[in-house]
């Protein structure tokens, strides 16, 4: 069986990080498994993990008064999920549930954050690596907002 | 390919719906009668001009196999007069043809490489007949990836067929969708996230691309960005068409005549212009 | 153009003969002839038709005749008409469909033009019709209603003797002086002397129908007096395209303010493109009888300056003035160089003249050019 510094050095998100910060890191880390169905977290709650997939299936939903919830994002193997820990006040902006067993890492965010703040280097590495799945996420949603396949007016 | 067409290319040829079938809410798929000859071949990614009754004649895509010229497949979605006229013709009706008409895919260029089709919406339905001349001589190509973004799960096209395509195992095909409710156990979010997820060699890819103008640049981006070279990959445009056959001048797009120069056009020849406004 | 040894000289009476040996041949003879205080090209029975003794008074948004002190057929530059209202028509009725039940017939329309004989085709006139035998005749579609009235005509050209107040041909390489595409060539002799016209022959048909005429050999006194008319034409022209790459020039300057400078004059009216001797933009109309058995399809010319010309469901792609001008120039003055191998202007000024607010293309390239060269200089 790997152990928890072996895996989060495989996941991409941290793929060709120093060892040192990786030792670093992996402190913050453990392993979670969610079945299909089970929330990883929702709205309003405190946003204190930051989960990377390793396998599985997670949707993003945003309840629709009125309307079943509105699920605008999935993610897969290797992705990101949750980005509220970065910022106050750390709340959940939406739910985020697995539609398949789902395999992830989990970073303790406090901690993490902890050891940016303590190491801005490691926080600059950390920063560096979310800044392209941000913008990546900006763009997608300029474009759903567009919503080109949509009949003309 | 070029059909002989008679003298003058402006006369369409009186045929009549074979069957009508709804995709989706707004988008229905006729079959045709060739019209005049037993076979209208055509390459994937051209056009006809259908022309109903009094009301007018609007280009559509090929979106059946090129294998079958004696059926002409065309879908089409009900957004304006013609198309609302059209879609609303059942079998028996009648209808006029012109075409087949424009340059299509570069199928042929396409051998020996990977090949990645990008479809945003209803740019599936010029798509498909490139990827059933593939699948038909599959051992020809490399990989072979179908990404498709639907606006939303009862948006997609095709969808039986998707399934189909999905199980075999010489075809990754990956959907999404811009937004779902919970029912819907697919991916979500747009067409461009696919990209990254698709396995090819992006130094040895040809990618063919039709949707919606704003997705089609998005994608060329994530192409690019996988290192797919600009040169290999092709879109398919869309612009006011009155005759096909780059006389009445509506379909200009800069230097080309989209009718006769395109649809498929390659994204080097065109990519100054793609993104300037209002060209 | 002809040997000169070949060339002719006829006299007033031979211009009429020549109308009447075309007429005879079954053509419908098409000259210059005063329409509603312009002059146009319409069917003429004789030299009494033409426009004798008239002129044009032209510049920017300005059109005015004015008599000559002479009795000139051909003193003038050119009209707001064109040849293309004859090679392709404004209107024209493609077919017809009708419709009982489930079935559709297509009716083709009969048709059979005239052979036309044009008399008075300007040097800038030939070089349009030779563009838009590119655009209709030279791709891999032809246009069978363009080819049937192409192919049938017969060309009197006429070298000019004036330049017009907003002629530009020297400076576009398209004139003043004829130099193919005609059967026969006209230089009209006024000033000095006999009223008297030298005849040049393009092919052989347009030599046997000079034989046909009361002509004498051209003493070469007169085939100077007719090249000295024509340079001293090249010498005045009334505008002047800039000696510069124009088409590369417009591709660097998609995005230049000058295009919202234009855009605040122009009022999208399309005028420019109806008296261009060149603009081939057509749209088609469906309508359907009374008793809804019976359609039409007729195609009518289209400007790319109407807001329903780059319609795609949604809206139009070039809805703002600055977009559509600039489309109908940079088609005009660059793009047509890439799509048929040549500009798709010949400088016979027209848009120029009958713009009602004087926008001037070659104007509007000077400014382009001179900010360039102005950043060069900086």
């Amino acid at each position: 069986m790997k152990g928890i510094e072996q895996i989060v050095q495989e996941h991409p998100f941290f793929q060709g990080l120093d060892e040192a910060f990786c030792d670093l890191v992996c402190t913050c880390a453990r392993n979670v498994r969610f079945d299909s169905g089970e929330y990883l977290f929702q709205e309003g709650g405190v946003a204190d993990t930051l989960y990377l997939i390793r396998h599985g299936h997670v949707a993003l939903e945003i309840a629709v008064p009125g309307r079943p919830a509105v699920r605008f994002q999935t993610l897969g193997d290797d992705e990101l999920v949750g980005i509220s820990w970065l910022v106050p006040p750390y709340r959940w902006a939406y739910d985020a549930r697995a539609i398949e067993l789902t395999r992830a890492i989990a970073m303790d965010a406090g901690c993490l954050r902890g050891k940016c703040e303590s190491d801005h280097d490691l926080g600059y590495e950390v920063i560096k690596r979310l800044m392209p799945i941000l913008i990546g996420r900006l763009q997608a949603t300029r474009m759903q907002i567009l919503d080109v396949y949509g009949a003309p007016e | 390919m070029r059909l002989s067409m008679p003298s003058d290319p402006m006369r369409p040829a009186p045929t009549r719906v074979l069957t009508r079938r709804r995709e989706v809410a707004d988008t229905w798929t006729l079959e045709l009668e060739p019209g005049g000859t037993a076979e209208r071949p055509f390459a994937p990614g051209q056009f006809n001009m259908l022309y109903v009754f009094g009301v007018g004649e609007i280009p559509i895509s090929l979106s059946g196999d090129p294998a079958s010229p004696h059926r002409q497949v065309h879908t089409v979605r009900a957004v304006g007069p013609v198309s609302r006229a059209l879609a609303a013709l059942g079998p028996d009706a009648a209808v006029g043809v012109r075409g087949p008409f424009g340059q299509g895919w570069p199928v042929e260029a396409a051998a020996g490489a990977d090949v990645v089709l990008i479809a945003g919406g209803l740019g599936l339905a010029p798509l498909r007949p490139a990827l059933y001349y593939i699948l038909s001589r599959r051992a020809r190509y490399g990989r072979v990836v179908l990404l498709y973004g639907a606006r939303s799960p009862g948006d997609i096209l095709f969808r039986r067929e998707l399934e189909r395509w999905r199980r075999r195992t010489d075809l990754e095909v990956r959907v999404t969708v811009d937004h779902a409710g919970s029912d819907w156990l697919g991916r979500v979010g747009v067409a461009t996230n696919l990209v990254p997820l698709a396995s090819f060699d992006p130094g040895d890819t040809v990618a063919f691309v039709c949707g919606p103008e704003v997705m089609m640049r998005f994608a060329v981006a994530a192409l690019r960005e996988a290192g797919v070279d600009t040169a290999a990959i092709y879109l398919s445009m869309e612009r006011n068409m009155k005759c096909a056959i780059g006389h009445c001048g509506h379909c200009q797009f800069g230097p080309t005549f989209v009718c006769k120069d395109g649809p498929v056009l390659s994204f080097e020849r065109i990519r100054g212009l793609l993104s300037r406004k209002e060209i | 153009m002809g040997k000169t040894s070949d060339a002719a000289l006829i006299t007033r009476v031979g211009v009429q003969r020549l109308i009447e040996v075309l007429t005879a041949r079954g053509y419908q003879v098409i000259g210059p002839t005063v329409r509603n205080g312009a002059i146009g090209y319409d069917a003429i029975a004789g030299i009494g038709d033409f426009p004798v003794g008239w002129t044009d008074e032209q510049d920017g948004g300005h059109y005015r005749l004015r008599r000559r002190d002479d009795a000139a057929f051909f003193g003038y530059a050119v009209g707001p008409h064109s040849w293309k209202r004859y090679l392709h028509p404004p209107r024209l009725r493609l077919w017809r469909a009708q419709r009982s039940g489930d079935e559709m017939r297509i009716i083709d329309e009969d048709d059979e033009p005239p052979r036309y004989a044009f008399i008075g085709v300007r040097a800038c006139e030939l070089n349009a019709i030779a563009i838009q035998d590119k655009v209709f005749l030279g791709g891999p579609y032809v246009d069978p209603h363009y080819r049937s009235r192409r192919e049938a005509i017969f060309t009197v050209a006429v070298n000019c003797a004036v330049a017009g107040g907003t002629c530009f041909c020297a400076s576009m390489g398209t004139g003043p002086k004829v130099e193919a595409g005609f059967d026969l060539a006209l230089t009209e002799i006024v000033h000095d002397g006999e009223h008297r016209f030298l005849v040049e022959p393009g092919t052989d048909f347009g030599a046997q129908v000079l034989a046909e005429l009361p002509y004498r050999p051209a003493p070469p006194a007169d085939i100077d007096t007719a090249r000295a008319i024509v340079e001293r034409t090249a010498q005045s022209m009334g505008r002047e395209m800039p000696a510069t790459d124009v088409p590369a020039l417009l591709r660097r300057n998609l995005e230049h303010s000058r295009w919202d400078d234009v855009a605040e004059r122009c009022l999208t009216c399309g005028n420019c493109t109806m008296v261009c001797p060149t603009c081939f933009c057509t749209s088609v109309e469906d309508e359907t009888d009374l008793s809804g058995t019976m359609a039409t399809r007729t195609r009518r010319w289209d400007s790319c300056f109407t807001m329903d010309f780059s319609y795609i469901h949604g809206g139009s792609v070039r809805s703002s003035t600055r977009a559509r001008y600039r489309q109908w120039m940079t088609h005009k003055l660059s793009t047509w160089v890439e799509q048929f191998g040549t500009s798709g202007c010949v400088g016979c000024g027209r848009c120029i003249s009958w713009c009602p607010v004087g926008i001037d293309i070659t104007e509007e390239v000077r400014v382009l050019h001179e900010d360039e060269c102005d950043g060069d200089d900086s």
